[in-house]
């Protein structure tokens, strides 16, 4: 598109601004991570690395940290067992209700975090008699994580052709066979983008994790949560949030690494590729 | 084009439908929820003590649970300690209707209602040998015992605080007007903090209780509604005042620590961490009973365990430990309140400690207003009191 | 011979395999068995489980809900301003986040769909996705210090005679159009994507300005994902109770719902029955625009 000089500066400009928008409380996280006094006055008098040491002493965080991966793993796996099974319905199938699905599905998500907390743990503790534990918390997550998964499988099922599967049914495939040989593979990789969406919805969640977690237990945030206001826990809060977001390198970096492979999408115009569906539906 | 599955889908949707209405019924005609209206428990208290569980977990005030007396319990008995710190009775009831928790430190706007809502055992004080020696005036009384039957082991007891930053607010207050006279609070607009919760409408009655005595306030928690809509008043117009209404404890230490707040209600673990940051706040002073003239609502917390509790012989090690001379005299110190013991006055660092805070005078105490659970029986042959309900109504009202 | 070699014994799987063979029904039953039983049995008999509370009452003592019907929530509700208030505050806020959001993130997706390079748009990409992975408290946290009185802002803009706007509604508006902009980002990125290259150049060939095709050619085309990122900003908002909390003094729904759910589960459902209700219409009117084909 042909842009004028001085509606191209503007474009830019736009752009600057919003990305500094974003990343400014972040750089503000990133030094408070360095600050040498406990009371968060600014600016800080003096930096020092001594809070990053200590969240790697801290127990209580790092059992944290291994909880919330084991639960975002746990729900990821569900739910991307889930959205894929509603998403083949979906895609590949007509049937009365078929538009619902879509609805049903971004219910848990759509809906307050603190109507879906509540209802999944009155559903556990009163109806079901089963107590509150990580079991639970996986549930609630699960539950919203569908979501992302489905969205991002039935947006590449729709880009690739029936005509596949049929071919391969004619070939004599049967129906896990060509689920297996031809379908999941053009899948593959919209589900590890919507995947991996999933572990990170998972894993910063905090309200409906709130009403699932049983008393032993604590995931990322319900620790977070727990040491935000304490003047003396809060720098390790800040080190920890740092260390998380260095990490998370690794998984964003692979997702977009996915959606190079995947560019060709002939007749859509333009590239898109997985970072397309990557992009759905946070 | 009709489908041609579309009546067997058709069918199934409307199955699932129809399950949706069954869990209704069953919702509505189960018994998921109790039908009853208050009762005390008919859980027969433990009888005898057996080995630890190796854990306990309990819901605890700010303070409460600290290492410092949580990790020599720890090593002696197993009992390793999983603690919830809540900000208010109404989270502490939240939290123990889930069955998760062990005990809970309750203040005496959650006893009656843990009990009602059968979330608590009685306890057998027999088990708690420490019990013996609790102060006279802590036992048996109407926010622990119910029906003659101890619920709960005495924590400790204190006053809230009026806290004031020394730099901000001259002249020293001595009355809770600062907060509470619309003329002298707007002084300090913006800066005012003010405890998040309906209790809050108790401070107000008792500012009532000496300044307008034409209402005839006698017991805070006990209001009628020209009583009661006096003092929503009050705090409806206290309101565009407030800078901040704190939940929790840490929240209100950070607001005074950036100076986002220079007047408020407290409690003595702010105080004293505000203190240890350097921040000039002060209050009123021990010659003063650490109350303004009017008095101050206050609490008097008992250690409650729960019905059908995991762990529940360690929990009742807790209790025991938390009475223990030596521990209860270090909580009292390090919280700022007047010890459940009477032996942890001989063992406090501060030999005059229990003097300074009144430990030892029951008449002290007539001028601070415990937390309670107001209820529609006002206790004076009167059953139109507001209850607890009308109050958090209300107090969703005046926040606004 | 030649028919022994075809009767090869087929094993249980393939055998299992076989029977959905052809069966269109049943591969479809079994295909949303899972997750419609999941969705419809469990989470919306959870809610429906927790919304007919709304009609019964409590037990002001214990708390406990007592299973006669009334209607007295409801009327609470309805009767009391400050809940009225508190619903429009909300929707009020919900409804500037998302305008807000859509503005700040149009010309930034514009820029990485249409002007970008390939390196750029995956920077930009990576740089939009990165936020989303630090901890929502923590930067709720970070705002609060960063608005307190003698603050971040408050050192930045003092010498220039401005303060910073502290605790409140306003705190409240920065504060949501910050957490959720990336959720608004990216659907538009994705839909702006898909418009193909050749239908701008086609408008420019016809003589339209820049400005005209954005108006009659983009922004048409691009109107269903702004409206599938609204969702996510609009039914955030609408939820959320933390954010209230930390940086200001102000209720919201969430806040409502939060306070009463411990002592007065009714009231509290039946408060939740109206985000519920609002995002349902929220929804529908969604579909209709085309949005769920870009969410």
């Amino acid at each position: 598109m042909r842009l004028s000089r001085r509606a191209q500066a503007l474009l830019r400009f736009a752009v600057g601004a919003a990305l500094a928008f974003i990343y400014f409380p972040l750089v503000v996280i990133f030094i408070y991570a360095f600050n040498s006094s406990k009371i968060l006055a600014w600016p800080p008098p003096s930096l020092t690395t001594e809070w990053f040491s200590k969240a790697f002493e801290n127990e209580a965080a790092r059992e944290a940290f291994f909880t919330s991966i084991k639960a975002g793993i746990a729900a990821t796996a569900i739910a991307l067992v889930l959205g894929t099974l509603a998403s083949l319905a979906v895609a590949r199938h007509r049937f009365f209700g078929r538009e619902t699905i879509s609805f049903l599905v971004i219910l848990p998500i759509a809906l307050p975090g603190i109507v879906t907390g509540v209802a999944i743990s009155n559903t556990f503790t009163q109806v079901l008699n089963v107590p509150l534990s990580l079991f639970t918390v996986i549930v609630g997550h699960a539950t919203f994580c569908i979501v992302v998964v489905y969205n991002n499988a039935v947006a590449r099922l729709r880009r690739l052709s029936g005509s596949y599967e049929e071919a391969s049914a004619d070939l004599g495939a049967h129906t896990w066979q060509t689920f297996r040989y031809v379908t999941f593979p053009g899948m593959k990789s919209a589900l590890i983008a919507g995947g991996l969406l999933a572990f990170a919805l998972s894993f910063d969640e905090i309200i409906v994790t709130n009403f699932t977690i049983g008393a032993g237990e604590q995931t990322l945030p319900i620790w977070i949560f727990s040491n935000l206001f304490r003047p003396h826990e809060l720098p390790i809060v800040n080190a920890v949030a740092v260390l998380t977001i260095l990490i998370s390198i690794i998984p964003v970096y692979l997702a977009h690494r996915l959606g190079g492979e995947d560019a060709a999408a002939p007749g859509r115009g333009g590239g898109g590729g997985v970072e397309t569906e990557a992009t759905a539906v946070p | 084009m009709r489908s041609r599955y579309g009546n067997p889908a058709r069918t199934a949707w409307l199955v699932l439908a129809g399950l949706v209405v069954f869990m209704l019924v069953l919702a509505g005609c189960g018994s998921s929820s109790s039908d009853t209206t208050g009762g005390g428990s008919s859980e027969e208290a433990l009888q005898k003590l057996g080995k630890g569980e190796g854990e306990v977990s309990l819901i605890s005030w700010a303070g409460y649970v600290e290492p410092e007396w949580s990790k020599p319990f720890e090593q002696k008995t197993g009992c390793k300690v999983n603690n919830k710190v809540a900000g208010t009775s109404d989270e502490m009831v939240k939290l123990m209707s889930s069955g998760q928790y062990d005990g809970v430190s309750a203040s005496g706007n959650a006893t009656a209602r843990l009990v009602a809502a059968g979330y608590v055992s009685p306890v057998n004080t027999d088990l708690v040998p420490n019990y013996k020696t609790v102060f006279s005036d802590l036992k048996d009384q109407p926010y622990n015992t119910f029906e003659g039957v101890n619920y709960g082991i005495p924590h400790g007891r204190g006053a809230n605080l009026l806290m004031w930053n020394g730099n901000d607010v001259k002249p020293a207050p001595t009355s809770w007007n600062v907060t509470m006279d619309p003329k002298v609070a707007a002084k300090y607009k913006g800066k005012i903090s003010q405890y998040d919760d309906p209790m809050s409408i108790a401070e107000a009655a008792v500012y009532l209780k000496a300044h307008e005595t034409s209402l005839g306030i006698e017991n805070p928690y006990e209001l009628n509604e020209e009583q009661f809509n006096a003092a929503v008043e009050l705090l409806k117009e206290q309101q565009p005042n407030v800078g901040e209404y704190w939940g929790e404890a840490a929240k209100q230490i950070s607001g005074f620590a950036n100076g986002d707040n220079t007047v408020g209600t407290t409690w003595q673990y702010q105080y004293f961490a505000l203190k240890e940051e350097g921040v000039p706040v002060a209050a009123s002073p021990a010659k003063q009973g650490f109350l303004p003239e009017e008095g101050a609502t206050g609490w008097s917390d008992t250690w409650m365990i729960a019905k059908n509790a995991q762990h529940p012989n360690c929990m009742y090690e807790w209790m025991n430990w938390i009475i223990e001379p030596k521990v209860n005299a270090e909580v009292a110190e390090y919280f700022g309140e007047a010890p459940a013991q009477e032996k942890a006055c001989e063992e406090t660092k501060n030999p005059n400690f229990c003097a300074e805070y009144h430990a030892e005078e029951p008449d002290f105490w007539k001028r601070v207003y415990y937390w309670e659970t107001p209820l529609a029986d006002c206790g004076n042959g009167e059953e139109d009191c507001m209850d607890y309900n009308d109050w958090v109504k209300a107090w969703t009202s005046i926040k606004g | 011979m030649a028919s022994e070699a075809v009767l090869e014994r087929r094993s249980v799987g393939h055998r299992l395999a076989g029977l959905f063979q052809g069966r269109r029904r049943l591969q479809v039953g079994a295909l949303l068995a899972g997750p419609v039983g999941w969705l419809v049995i469990g989470y919306l008999g959870s809610l429906a489980i927790l919304l007919i509370t709304a009609f019964w009452s409590v037990d002001p003592l214990s708390g406990l809900v007592v299973k006669n019907y009334t209607l007295e929530n409801f009327e609470t509700l309805f009767n009391e301003p400050v809940y009225r208030e508190i619903v429009w505050r909300t929707v009020r806020t919900a409804l500037l986040v998302t305008i807000t959001d859509a503005i700040i993130a149009f010309p930034i997706a514009f820029y990485m769909a249409k002007v970008a390079s390939r390196r750029g748009k995956a920077l930009l990409v990576v740089g939009i996705l990165l936020p989303l992975w630090s901890s929502y408290l923590v930067k709720v946290y970070a705002w609060r210090t960063i608005l307190s009185s003698d603050g971040m802002l408050h050192w930045l803009l003092n010498p220039i005679g401005l303060d910073t706007p502290g605790y409140g509604m306003t705190a409240v508006w920065l504060v949501f159009s910050y957490l959720w902009l990336p959720y608004m980002i990216l659907p538009i990125y994705a839909g702006l994507e898909r418009i193909p290259d050749s239908l701008i150049s086609a408008s420019e060939d016809l003589g339209a300005s820049p400005f005209t095709t954005f108006r009659r050619v983009i922004l048409p085309l691009s109107f269903p994902a702004v409206v599938a990122g609204s969702i996510f900003t609009f039914s955030l908002t609408l939820g959320d109770y933390i954010t209230p909390r930390l940086v200001s003094n102000e209720q919201f729904i969430g806040n409502v719902i939060f306070n009463n759910i411990a002592n007065n589960q009714p009231l509290a459902a039946a408060l939740a029955l109206v985000p519920i209700v609002v995002m349902i219409a929220y929804l529908l009117v969604a579909r209709k625009l085309g949005a769920f084909e870009h969410v």
